[in-house]
């Protein structure tokens, strides 16, 4: 039991800070553009197969700082040739082009790389087990992406609050004209900030990608979870992209550890009610439904928090 | 508004020409609807070619009744309501045997489909033949007259295992852990059921349905099997589901004996040289490629050498055959009559040994073999995705110990 | 306080202008009814009928996107809800014989439709922009996900099915062949485009063009947009599910992806595609798109690629859509200015092509490389064979490709400058551009 909590907790850590290194370039993204970058979780998938293949190619080490940069440059480009050009039409015709990109983006990488899933190996140096707690093995694989994760959590703390750049950021993070007006390049920030928030979600994807399965459809299976930790955490708020992403990233981890369920705690339901759909609300185990709690989660913030936990923009 | 309407009607009569051509009398051509784009198309592709395949075997000894075989691709990008529409589409151009294997929600749709039109369209039947989709409704409560499943269904399968693990002592504890959709509901039913049947000594220590396709992380079910003392655990997963598992597995040190039905699928074995399981990972299938029979390996070679993958589907070679074997023998290709043919029919199947096709529900019964992946000798000359490791076979379950009941009440035309 | 008021509210329809608008309506309901005695096979009928619902599924989606601004990614769950529910009202209706016609059916999908759409649809709509489409995307995940948990309303994955022939015959209709469910998706398509076309042109079909313009504004004049949101919402839900009804009764079968993002994302494309901005922009798009799915997956193995981008080319370059598009000639027309533009159009058309040719080349000869490395080379792409391995070929299509877009750039500078020309002369005499 002890050892189900602990590795559960190490776990629910990890998947929360590899949700945070995307939620945070997501949210800066959205603070100052102004447009959710649908797709984000699609730049996280570049960086991973973009990490596969440079990997193949010269080794994990060099991959690691290849392919974010270079998922950072496709994401400057496209902010520079794409989102731009877009922005006079509105909010929503930005999203619908991050949309349209997300879908062309799958297409492309399954069309390269096939849809079946690529072999994206542990580097040889980080496989093997770190430490044995009771009688489970905890790879060292893991504990160097939670390093990762705060090394560059850290840094980017520090970058903006310590640096001219991020001063600048945040002055445009609530006051995007009038930096202007001070004489600031504000094309170029943004091209800037778009580039580092998809290279941010590039390194989570260069890390992830040997732990989890390497496919053309990782960008579905994160994106949607993706936006529920935004929106939770508070649209534009980093600290609450952080509080979220923990947050989920642990209950989905000890949601699938439980098998509790209405029918365990209160005993079945009667023969009449059996075969209705009281039945699957009654019978069905926490574990079964953990994927779909952060919606759960999404839907109840919105009622009762509509701005997020830490939110300070509406919309 | 206008020119919004001569569109309209434009696009219309662009429909009217790229309906399909009207089907030529000299081919017998066969639909195989499956997925050839989007998330199932490495399966569906896979599947085509070896329909092509066995086509170009057929063709090259005359064909079917004189006649030359054409296999129709019709991509149904795994919906059942796409292939419904491809259904349509291949009916209108004169196709009238269909084939499909990927989901089984999709089989029952289009079971359903094909026993509707044949109903209300008498004497235009069209014949569905089930290669892969292996929920046991499909020839038990929901049977047709003109669907005809080549695979043994999940619970067959599961027979076929149960009756393996009765001579396995060692077996104490199982975990089931699998799919939370029909057919993991199916296989975990049915092992349950078997096992407290033939070995009621058998612990079950748990049993797990996690969401399809939805998990990027088992670490915690790892962590539960763990817990639970388990030494063997039985699971339907297959893709993502099944290399995931494995990854999580390897990655905490699990040491168990896993028996599960799709190891051998795309993806599967490479899963397996990764985790650096050897030899204890089991799969039950109809048939692997290191059988001992020289015209199955010769097969295998032949079809290596032109598409680089290894033979699947053994059980798609048996239906193209049959299909040839029912024709001659109702020296026909009415749909009607070719089904009266292969309902009942006997055959050598393709890995050697008799199948028969029974009477009541249309489920085709063959040899079941469990075969084990890892290290090969001699004995093994096919390897598996370039890993070096090959499928060896513990076991062979002869036909007659596969036969379960059904529940089938054919309504026959 | 009469004459004021006369001068300053707009002036009655003509009976020319009458006789146009009602000759559209009448002129539509025929081709719908000739249009079988045209394409008759059972695919055609089919692809019509698909085309119907989806026609009905789009209008409804632009209730909420181009009406009210609302950009929601989970309108399928309305769709599909009214599809299951229609499914186990038809079991119900045929196993106890009750005195209900097919026809009638749709009625209870849009009634289902509406009454979830009256349950989520506060909490829904109490944002809006970005907020209120990731609720909707959040929304639809999590219905989605829990049609897999409630296995006994949903069906699980194999979802539900039914026999629409064994509901009550109306004049001899069993509604088992094709042609029949045909008319009566005509039918109701007519019924719900026709409803929904009345709506817009109800005071609350204005305010919620309002809500869309100004919020704000819309709160200084005394209305709450929330509640004007939640009414479009609930509206939408309405039509969204006679659509999903309409489909149930296609097929015979509702299963989880009638619910699915992948639905929600077809009638966003068509939508959008079709142009938001008028009523019959999702008119278009739903035709446009549906025969796209239907016939690009025979022409080309990634055909999403193409509709991806496809959608990503209107994104940027037409953002009205194909109706936008086309309804910005309108007053150059009026003015008769058009045949000015159309030289210009011609000369862009070619090197226009000649890039779309070019991409279309490489696109399909990288796809064969990477996919289907081992094949043969000839392959067939939109009906044209080529050889894949010619470097003659990959010669060919750089030089399209590069060399169509430069020159299609100055063209296209062309075209702008001849538009901005008629359009100046279509201002002088009075029509606005």
């Amino acid at each position: 039991m002890l050892e189900l909590i602990v590795i559960s907790t190490l776990n629910g850590v990890l998947f929360g800070m590899l949700l945070f290194l995307m939620a945070s370039g997501l949210t800066v993204i959205f603070s100052m553009l102004g447009v959710l970058n649908f797709a984000h979780a699609s730049f996280y998938m570049l960086g991973a197969f973009f990490g596969f293949q440079i990997s193949r190619w010269f080794g994990f080490w060099p991959a690691l700082l290849i392919a974010p940069l270079l998922a950072g440059a496709i994401g400057a480009g496209v902010e520079r040739y794409g989102l731009r050009r877009v922005h006079r039409n509105g909010h929503v015709a930005e999203l619908l082009f991050t949309f349209g990109l997300a879908f062309v983006i799958e297409e492309v990488v399954q069309i390269i790389w096939g849809r079946s899933p690529v072999d994206y190996r542990v580097p040889a140096l980080l496989d093997f087990p770190a430490f044995t707690i009771f009688s489970t093995n905890y790879p060292a694989y893991k504990m160097f992406m939670l390093l990762v994760s705060i090394v560059i959590f850290i840094g980017l703390l520090l970058v903006l609050k310590k640096t001219r750049i991020g001063l600048i950021v945040q002055a445009a993070l609530t006051h995007p004209h009038m930096v202007g007006h001070l004489g600031h390049n504000v094309g170029r920030i943004f091209m800037l900030v778009f580039g580092v928030g998809t290279a941010l979600a590039a390194v989570a994807g260069v890390i992830a990608g040997p732990a989890l399965v390497t496919q053309s459809n990782m960008a579905e299976l994160l994106g949607p979870i993706l936006f529920v930790v935004v929106v939770v955490g508070g649209l534009g708020s980093l600290p609450g992209a952080f509080i979220a992403s923990l947050l989920i990233g642990l209950v989905q981890t000890f949601a699938v550890s439980i098998n509790g369920s209405l029918s365990g705690a209160f005993g079945p339901l009667s023969a009449a009610y059996a075969s209705t759909w009281l039945a699957d609300i009654w019978d069905v185990t926490i574990a079964q439904i953990a994927p779909i709690i952060p919606y759960m989660m999404l839907v109840l913030v919105l009622i009762f928090r509509p701005m997020g936990l830490l939110g300070t923009r509406d919309t | 508004m206008r020119k919004t309407l001569a569109m309209t009607v434009l696009a219309l009569s662009v429909l009217g020409t790229t309906a399909m051509p009207a089907a030529a009398e000299e081919t017998v051509k066969i639909g195989y609807i499956d997925p050839l784009s989007g998330g199932g198309a490495s399966v569906g592709e896979v599947g085509l070619k070896t329909f092509q395949f066995l086509a170009d075997e057929l063709n090259a000894k005359g064909g079917i009744q004189g006649r030359k075989v054409e296999i129709v691709p019709l991509d149904n990008k795994t919906n059942p309501q796409e292939s419904l529409i491809q259904a349509q589409k291949a009916i209108d151009a004169g196709i009238r045997f269909l084939t499909q294997g990927n989901g089984s929600a999709v089989a029952s749709a289009l079971s359903d489909f094909v026993t509707k039109y044949n109903e209300r369209n008498p004497g235009k039947e069209v014949l569905y033949f089930n290669y892969a989709a292996v929920d046991p409704v499909l020839t038990n409560a929901k049977c047709s007259f003109w669907h005809f499943r080549w695979d043994a269904n999940s619970d067959i399968k599961m027979e076929a295992l149960t009756n393996y693990m009765k001579t396995v002592p060692s077996i104490k504890n199982v975990y089931l852990i699998n799919q939370d959709y029909s057919f993991g509901e199916a296989v975990r039913s049915a092992a349950r059921t078997m096992l407290a049947a033939k070995r009621p000594d058998i612990k079950i220590v748990g049993d797990e349905l996690h969401p399809l396709l939805k998990i990027t992380d088992f670490s915690p079910y790892i962590a539960k099997i763990k817990a639970s003392g388990a030494d063997t655990v039985i699971t339907g997963n297959w893709g993502q589901d099944f290399a995931l598992l494995l990854k999580a597995a390897a990655d905490a040190g699990l040491k168990v004996n896993w028996y599960t039905y799709y190891a051998g699928g795309t993806g599967g074995p490479t899963a397996i040289k990764q985790a650096n399981l050897d030899h204890q990972v089991f799969q039950i299938t109809e048939g692997i490629a290191n059988i001992d029979n020289p015209s199955s390996q010769e097969f295998e070679k032949a079809l290596r050498a032109k598409y680089d993958f290894s033979l699947f589907y053994p059980r798609a070679v048996n239906e193209m055959r049959m299909l040839a074997a029912a024709a001659d023998k109702a020296k026909s290709l009415d749909p009607v009559k070719v089904a009266d043919a292969l309902e009942g029919m006997e055959f050598d199947v393709f890995d050697g040994g008799k199948g028969f096709m029974r009477k009541d529900d249309h489920q085709f019964f063959q040899p079941i073999y469990i075969s084990s992946f890892g290290d090969r000798t001699a004995k093994e000359p096919f390897d598996e995705e370039k890993t070096g490791w090959g499928w060896k076979v513990v076991a062979k379950v002869d036909t007659p110990s596969t036969v379960l009941p059904t529940t089938c009440k054919m309504e026959r035309p | 306080m009469s004459e004021p008021a006369s001068s300053v509210a707009p002036p009655l329809p003509t009976s020319a202008e009458r006789l146009q608008f009602y000759g559209l309506w009448l002129a539509g309901a025929i081709v719908l009814l000739l249009l079988p005695r045209i394409f008759g096979s059972g695919g055609s009928l089919t692809t019509f009928s698909l085309i119907g619902i989806s026609i009905i599924f789009s209008l409804s989606y632009n209730i909420l996107l181009g009406q009210t601004g609302m950009l929601s990614f989970g309108h399928a769950v309305y769709y599909g809800l009214g599809g299951f529910l229609v499914i186990h009202a038809m079991n119900i209706i045929g196993g106890n014989k009750l005195p209900i016609p097919l026809p009638v059916v749709p009625l209870i999908g849009g009634l289902s439709g509406l009454s979830f759409a009256v349950l989520l649809g506060w909490v829904s709509t109490q944002r809006s922009g970005t907020a209120f489409a990731m609720i909707s995307l959040g929304m639809a995940e999590l219905i989605t996900s829990s049609a897999l948990i409630l296995r006994t309303f949903f069906g699980g994955e194999a979802g539900v099915s039914t026999n629409r022939t064994k509901l009550l015959k109306l004049f001899g209709w069993s509604f088992g062949p094709q042609i029949q469910i045909y008319y009566l998706v005509a039918a109701w398509t007519l019924i719900a485009a026709i409803a929904m076309y009345a709506l817009t042109r109800t005071p609350l079909g204005r305010i919620c063009n309002a809500v869309r313009d100004n919020p704000e504004r819309v709160q200084f004049v005394g209305y709450n947009p929330h509640v004007v949101r939640y009414l479009a919402f609930c509206f939408a839900g309405f039509f969204a599910g006679i659509a999903g009804a309409l489909a149930a009764i296609n097929f015979e079968i509702a299963n989880s992806a009638y619910l699915g993002a992948a639905q929600s994302g077809t009638v966003l494309f068509a939508t959008y595609i079709g142009g938001v901005g008028f009523f019959i922009g999702p008119i278009v798009g739903a035709i446009f798109v549906t025969l796209l799915s239907l016939g690009l997956s025979d022409l080309t193995q990634v055909w999403q690629l193409y509709f991806g981008l496809i959608f990503i080319t209107v994104v940027l370059f037409a953002p009205g859509g194909i109706t936008g598009l086309l309804m910005m000639h309108r007053p150059l027309l009026k003015a008769g200015t058009l045949p000015r533009l159309l030289p210009s159009y011609l000369v862009a058309l070619v090197p226009t092509l000649a890039m779309i040719a070019g991409l279309i080349l490489s696109i399909e000869t990288i796809v064969h490389y990477t996919v289907n490395p081992g094949d043969d080379p000839h392959i067939r792409a939109f009906g044209v064979g080529f050889d894949a391995a010619s470097p003659y070929l990959w010669t060919l299509a750089a030089v399209l490709l590069v060399g169509g877009f430069l020159v299609a750039r100055m063209t296209w500078n062309r075209v702008g400058q001849a538009w901005d020309d008629a359009a100046a002369t279509a201002r002088e005499k009075g029509i606005g551009a």
